[in-house]
């Protein structure tokens, strides 16, 4: 009955590249370094969410780390909430929002580990107001392979702090963190959803509603004409009415098979796309929702990524500052809608100008749009790299956490801090992200 | 009668609190009415548990660093827990090694080693705490052994001795303390991820500890003698038993 001696195969979000690695779980902090054999090459990993191969290790050993899942300390007065690094938001979620407490930043997925929310210094709707995931982490402790202990803040050893959010996890294992958290009345989201053509439009909304916790846009990159560039705009806020605050039992849904490439035809994500826009009737709606379906939609599905197939899925998201105007966005829209693999999640969001503490953080003040594209033998990487040369074009920076093909020449134009930063690389970490796009070891 | 309260069990002994089946069912039970005294061998360890539970909600987390293989320890410790706690409505017993089968084959030390761990202490622990459970005319002893102990198999039938035994030992104490009121409760997992199975790769038949957990708690409110968890482990070692020894002792397993 011994189980089958396969060998154990992580994959990332986007299930393309496929890698191989060796799997350990890490269960105790003191797991690590202890048990790592001198001269492996290592990265920590938690839920495996980012889509290319920051996670990954090709060769290498991959140490998880959603089993350090343990809270440490929660200031019930202040938020203040210590815990180690393999705890999801979706588990600080079913801890405090009962409490009336909730995320200071959201990601589009709950199951994310708060190492992993560092290690990307990741963003959400609210980032015009409140910046990224590492502003509100004022505390960490990193571990290095040599079993040096860092904590870090921004007073104690500010230098490894800073290099360490969104330092893509290189820099050794995030061992615990403490998480600001805001406080809440009620799980509901008072929302509002406008329909708009054109991102002049979209822009227009964005400004008037700057003051708006929560902005993004869902954009249809599959429509030509005069419905180019047509969205919804999402804007919301916590409701400041007193409501409930425990969850209500929801059964969750998982794709249990891998659908097949035809699945995601121009023409389904086309209807899909045309049946969306105007499922809205109205040009405007409003509401209140509860937090899960607002923040999370496609956390219902469990494995949704299973929907394009065994071949997996390519990310693509980059922002473009406010001096390259509307017309990098055009041009970049213009080629996802001409090629015709535009897919289903194509989000459009306006980043503020709050700057995270982090070195090689991704977040400029600009327009960020993200998507997603199946893996399609060459055209969807001839795609992908005409997208990343108008993003540099412009002036513009592509999100390592979702990238599977960016060439080296791209990723150090767009972090031009990159070969400083090294010097606090872990010298037993990397990352199969790093390797490509730097060619070091 | 305290058992069918939802409230139940309040005050809690965890023998082997820092076991991954042991943390998952402390979690679900950290809740305000809630007292744990949790014994484990390594301080760190279960310092890190206790103060996840108390950050959860629990009311007060006693602990106890111990190796329980030392039994002559432990009617001490018991007695102080007895204390602490006031009353035991729950004792869960998780402590345990899987050892090394191979080893076990060639050394008679190493094949005692694990019985010692697996079905010594835990009778020591069980023979003061049925005593215990008896004079106090009620409670759950809820102990984890595996569906290892149902079948000898030549992959590790030095842990599955150990745990066939005490499985006939706590089928024996259930039949002498049930009628006084004590719930003695069986706990079978099959593959759980956590330290123990590292080491091998996952298919789909690994449960995690928070599934075995929600399981255990499920069989102690509802008084269940004997529990396979997940459930489909009951079926396979209904087929696994049924097998004969003519065959079975070709197999590889």
């Amino acid at each position: 009955m011994s189980p089958s001696q396969a060998r154990p195969q992580f994959e990332s979000w986007g299930r393309f590249p496929k890698l191989f690695a060796e799997v350990r779980p890490l269960f105790w902090k003191e797991d690590f370094p202890a048990s790592i054999a001198a001269g492996t090459k290592i990265l920590a990993v938690g839920m495996g969410r980012s889509y290319g191969d920051v996670c990954l290790l090709q060769h290498g050993t991959l140490l998880t780390t959603p089993n350090l899942d343990r809270l440490i300390s929660f200031d019930s007065g202040t938020g203040l909430l210590r815990c180690e690094a393999g705890v999801t938001l979706a588990e600080i979620l079913d801890f405090a929002v009962p409490r009336g407490w909730f995320l200071p930043v959201s990601p589009g997925t709950k199951y994310v580990t708060v190492g992993g929310a560092i290690a990307n210094d990741i963003h959400g709707k609210n980032h015009h107001v409140a910046g990224t995931f590492g502003l509100h982490i004022p505390r960490f402790e990193l571990v290095r392979s040599d079993g040096t202990l860092v904590v870090c803040s921004p007073t104690e050893n500010p230098e490894w702090y800073a290099a360490t959010i969104g330092g893509m996890g290189l820099t050794g294992l995030i061992s615990w963190a403490e998480l600001q958290l805001r406080p809440i009345v009620s799980r509901r989201i008072r929302y509002r959803s406008t329909k708009f053509v054109g991102l002049d439009e979209f822009l227009a909304l964005s400004q008037a509603s700057a003051h708006k916790e929560y902005a993004v846009a869902w954009i249809d990159c599959v429509a030509q004409g005069r419905n180019f560039a047509r969205g919804i705009f999402m804007q919301g806020e916590h409701d400041e009415n007193p409501g409930p605050l425990t969850p209500l039992a929801k059964p969750k849904l998982t794709l249990p098979v891998d659908l097949p490439e035809f699945a995601l035809s121009r023409f389904s994500v086309g209807a899909f796309n045309t049946l969306y826009y105007h499922k809205q009737m109205a040009k405007d709606r409003t509401g209140l929702t509860d937090y899960e379906p607002f923040f999370y939609p496609l956390d219902f599905v469990l494995q949704w990524n299973r929907m394009y197939g065994k071949q997996g899925l390519l990310q693509f998201q980059c922002v473009l500052p406010w001096e390259s105007g509307t017309m990098g966005m055009t041009q970049l829209l213009e080629a996802i809608t001409a090629s015709r693999l535009g897919s289903f999640l194509a989000v459009l969001k306006v980043f503020g100008d709050a700057v995270s503490p982090g070195v090689m953080s991704f977040p400029v003040p600009g327009i960020t749009l993200a998507l997603d594209f199946p893996v399609r033998r060459e055209v969807s990487f001839d795609l992908l790299d005409r997208l990343a040369g108008i993003t540099a074009d412009f002036g513009g920076r592509m999100y390592p956490a979702k990238d599977a093909c960016m060439s080296p020449a791209h990723f150090q134009q767009f972090y031009p801090q990159w070969e400083q930063w090294a010097a606090y690389i872990d010298p037993a970490f990397s990352s199969s992200f790093w390797q490509r796009v730097t060619g070091r070891a | 009668m305290p058992d069918r309260d939802p409230l139940f069990p309040s005050r809690v002994l965890v023998l082997g609190a820092t076991s991954s089946i042991a943390i998952a069912t402390l979690r679900r039970l950290a809740a305000p009415n809630r007292h744990f005294m949790l014994v484990a061998r390594n301080g760190d360890r279960l310092t890190a548990v206790a103060q996840d539970l108390l950050t959860r909600g629990a009311l007060a987390v006693d602990t106890w660093i111990m190796d329980l293989d030392d039994t002559t320890a432990h009617p001490e410790m018991l007695a102080s827990a007895a204390e602490r706690l006031g009353r035991i409505d729950l004792a869960l017993i998780a402590h345990g090694v899987l050892g090394d089968q191979h080893a076990a084959e060639a050394d008679f030390e190493v094949a005692a080693a694990i019985l010692h761990t697996n079905f010594i202490s835990a009778v020591s622990l069980l023979t003061w705490l049925g005593n215990y459970f008896q004079a106090q005319r009620g409670g759950t002893l809820a102990v984890i052994s595996s569906v290892a102990g149902d079948r000898g198999r030549k992959s590790n039938y030095v842990y599955g001795a150990s745990k066939g035994a005490l499985n006939v030992f706590l089928e024996g104490l259930r039949n002498r303390i049930d009628r006084d009121g004590v719930h003695v409760l069986t706990i079978k997992p099959g593959f759980v991820a956590t330290p123990m199975t590292a080491h091998v790769p996952h298919n789909a038949l690994f449960a995690s500890p928070d599934q075995i957990a929600q399981g255990i708690l499920k069989a102690i409110h509802r008084r269940r003698d004997v529990a396979y968890l997940p459930w489909f482990w009951f079926w396979i070692m209904l087929l696994v038993r049924s097998i004969p020894n003519r065959f079975f002792k070709k197999m590889n397993m």
